[in-house]
């Protein structure tokens, strides 16, 4: 109880010295029994602990000492596994520390019957200690888990600067925007955490070099019967594969043509409302996702835009079903058909149809996963767009291979075609190289070399140059 | 009219979602652990016995840093009523979408069906001090590769035999049972473990990644240095070469690898230094035969001593 007690002074009182503690923390640390560093008031909890359990060994020392054989053989044991014990509950102690420290404060009320290890001396405590109250290894705060900063989210940036070269006029009915010579593209910020027992969220602020976007920010609703998982808040859309990416996760500077032309271009059809998703039960190992999304109806703007509600009634729908199978433990595929439909920004009785699909072979040879691996991709895109005088109809593709050639470097191409969503009979073609090096997990340098040519018979010759850094915590991105 | 098309469409997009919505077939009464790696998998297989069915995400020798966080394994996950993880910040990078994705709420962090097996070890190298990434891929809450040491693993049993215990009281007398005679044979173990490795207490090695600390405290190892100049990043020339006369000065002529790293870089460090190079394993089913706790024990402690004893 004891314990309890110290351990709530020490949250609660931010003004606590863990210096009056230290002299005694100090010898205990030279006696080897206390590996943990730092100077850190949680310390005080193990040194109280440690006493306690420090105060059984003269009493023993003495039952032992009133014994006549005292040096024999058994007793020695006795001791070592006396040392033993109290070795586990040290460590057992250290757990429970670490998993309070990483661990948000319990709702109020709560804390005091959270924090009741059983005092008792006798040997098999530990057993209890260690698997008693499982709220003990709450850990609330931080979508992965993190310590010493129990309330606050994950909080990650990611900057993106590009820098391009070359000759790089758009047309102008073109729906490519052309990229300047040097630009802090994208600074990302990222703040995740876990809400509750019911749900995290997640939220991906991108700050242009002037102007804020709230790319995403949404509530995932983990714990609902049926597997179901919901989604509510501004997300970026299920439709297709490139269009969940965000910029920085992208195998390449910028987005595949056919991205531009008919699916919003960077930002993509990223819009508020919810989603429904669940993992349907299939045979052979097949992986089986349906989604449904509805949203606003608003994505994309300008010549990229895709959807547009003129009233309250013209949400868009999405529906995605995703199919994936491990081909063998290294080599899988991942297959998807989309569907998008809403209105668009030509009137307000206008809409477009889109449909998608997308597949995806890797390779990853698990024993040298950090060093080779190949990913392929395709996406096929159909756009049905109601306008005057005539429907448009075109469809859009892009094919892509990326190969690890080491454990630092990538080498890709794309292949580009696409039509226009709004002029169906201009098809733009185009062909990248890109070679990405990481210095660390944390950063990467890349160059692109990028031709483009347009319907109008121009063409362009561009090399791109991205450098992409990331502080702080964040979060994995889903496969 | 348009409108009305609409609507039915908007129902028709989500009816796929809501058929699937079918009841799951309830599975006979064995508790459906899911571990992140081979080694919690072993660990509770031990103690679970044929009252559970245990499944591991990563493969032993697979960077568990780096796993892909693949659907395939949702499906696993969907069905768990137990998911043991190393903790420490190990699976940060491919878990945690997994939990959120796999709608099962049961194994949501901070569930009951959730386990943090760290919670029950010794862990060493907690940094003190600031942490930055200047350190490298550096775990800000200790070094995480610590099922390497007898006692943790059974400690780790314990804690994984009561939190089964909790979620299958009916059984719990059976995993305590099992973890009893689990202790009991580990103990066996330990003493000839302890025995073989005692005429090398004190030996100096290299390991390329630093996850290998409790494996050195048990055993009464000492490594002085990692092929990696630091952790998570790869090696550099004036790294190898500094370490390449560290070994020299301190006449370490050991080199342990994870199985999951390039072998060049070493294979050149023990050249230089007339070393051995062991390729050991951090984790049940590195390699086909090395099917339990035990048997990962047994191989590198082998492995260990045969390069002791040929460098003497």
């Amino acid at each position: 109880m004891m314990i309890a007690i110290r351990f709530s002074n020490t949250q609660s009182s931010a003004n606590f010295d863990p210096a009056d503690s230290d002299p005694a923390t100090m010898r205990f640390e030279e006696l080897g029994f206390f590996c943990s560093g730092g100077h850190n008031p949680m310390k005080t909890l193990i040194l109280w602990a440690g006493i306690a359990m420090f105060a059984a060994i003269p009493i023993w020392a003495q039952q032992a000492g009133s014994r006549p054989s005292q040096n024999s053989v058994p007793d020695v044991a006795a001791m070592q596994q006396q040392i033993r014990d109290l070795q586990d509950r040290l460590i057992a102690l250290e757990g429970q520390v670490r998993m309070l420290k990483s661990a948000q404060p319990a709702p109020a009320g709560s804390a005091g019957a959270v924090t009741t290890p059983s005092p008792t001396p006798a040997p098999e405590v530990p057993v209890a200690a260690v698997t008693a109250p499982a709220e003990q290894t709450t850990t609330f705060g931080g979508a992965g888990g993190s310590a010493a900063k129990a309330l606050n989210p994950d909080i990650s940036v990611i900057g993106d600067f590009i820098g391009a070269a070359g000759t790089g006029t758009v047309p102008p009915l073109a729906q490519q925007t052309p990229f300047p010579s040097m630009q802090m593209h994208e600074s990302e910020v990222g703040l995740q955490a876990i809400i509750d027992p019911y749900a995290r969220g997640d939220f991906f602020i991108s700050f242009g070099e002037e102007g804020v976007n709230l790319e995403e920010g949404y509530i995932t609703f983990t714990a609902l019967p049926k597997s179901l998982v919901v989604k509510v808040g501004k997300m970026r859309s299920a439709f297709g594969k490139v269009n969940t990416l965000h910029n920085h996760v992208l195998p390449w500077i910028d987005r595949p043509l056919a991205t531009t032309n008919l699916v919003g271009g960077e930002d993509g059809i990223d819009d508020a409302g919810f989603s429904i998703q669940r993992i349907i039960p299939a045979p052979k190992g097949i992986f089986l996702e349906a989604t449904g999304q509805v949203f606003r109806g608003d994505s994309g703007g300008g010549l990229q835009s895709v959807f547009k509600s003129w009233q309250r009634s013209d949400v868009s729908t999405v529906a995605h079903l995703r199919s994936y199978k491990d081909l063998t433990e290294s080599t899988n595929v991942d297959i998807g058909l989309s569907y998008a439909r809403g209105y668009n920004d030509f009137g307000p009785n206008f809409i477009t149809n889109l449909y998608g699909l997308d597949a995806t072979v890797r390779w990853k040879p698990l024993r040298r996963s950090i060093y080779h691996s190949i990913v392929g991709r395709g996406e096929l895109f159909w756009s049905q767009r109601q306008q005057l005088p005539v429907e448009q109809r075109t469809f859009g593709l892009y094919a892509s291979v990326d190969y690890q050639l080491g454990r630092r470097w990538f080498l890709g191409g794309r292949f580009d075609r696409s039509g226009r969503s709004q002029f169906a009979n201009l098809t733009d073609q185009g062909g990248s190289a890109v070679l990405t090096y990481w210095p660390s997990e944390f950063s990467q340098i890349r160059g692109q070399y990028r031709y483009t040519n347009y319907a109008e018979g121009r063409s362009a010759n561009e090399l791109l140059l991205q450098l992409i850094f990331s502080l702080g915590a964040h979060g994995a991105h889903p496969f | 009219m348009k409108r009305m098309q609409s609507r039915r469409l908007f129902l028709v997009s989500f009816v796929c979602v809501f058929m699937s919505s079918l009841p799951i077939p309830v599975q006979a009464k064995k508790l459906n652990v899911v571990t992140a790696t081979t080694d919690m998998a072993a660990l509770a297989q031990e103690v679970g016995g044929d009252r559970i069915s245990v499944e591991a995400i990563a493969k032993g020798y697979q960077d568990p840093h780096f796993v892909e966080a693949k659907p395939s394994f949702l499906l696993k996950l969907r069905q768990a009523d137990l998911l043991i993880v190393v903790g420490l910040q190990l699976e940060i990078g491919w878990l945690p979408p997994l939990v959120t994705q796999s709608g099962n709420g049961r194994v949501q962090v901070g569930a009951n069906g959730y386990l943090d097996a760290s919670q029950f070890a010794e862990i060493l190298d907690i940094p003190t001090g600031t942490v930055t990434r200047a350190m490298g891929d550096v775990h800000p809450l200790g070094n995480p590769h610590y099922w390497l040491d007898p006692d943790n693993g059974r400690r780790i049993a314990k804690g994984i035999a009561g939190k089964l215990g909790e979620l299958d009281p009916e059984d719990a007398r059976y995993f305590e049972g099992r973890y009893q005679d689990f202790d009991k044979r580990l103990t066996a173990a330990e003493q000839k473990w302890d025995s073989e490795m005692k005429p090398f207490h004190g030996r100096k090695v290299v390991t390329y990644h630093n996850s290998f600390p409790n494996f050195a405290k048990h055993f009464g190892l000492n490594v002085i240095g990692y092929v990696e100049p630091r952790p998570g990043i790869p090696p550099t020339p004036s790294h190898t070469i500094e370490l390449i006369g560290l070994m020299k000065r301190e006449n370490c002529k050991v080199i342990l690898v994870e199985p999951y790293f390039d072998l060049k870089t070493p294979n050149s460090i023990a050249r230089e230094t007339g070393g051995k190079l062991v390729q050991y394993l951090p984790s049940v089913g590195g390699e086909k035969d090395v099917t339990d706790y035990f048997k990962l024990f047994d191989y590198d402690i082998g492995l260990l001593t045969q390069a002791f004893q040929a460098t003497q």
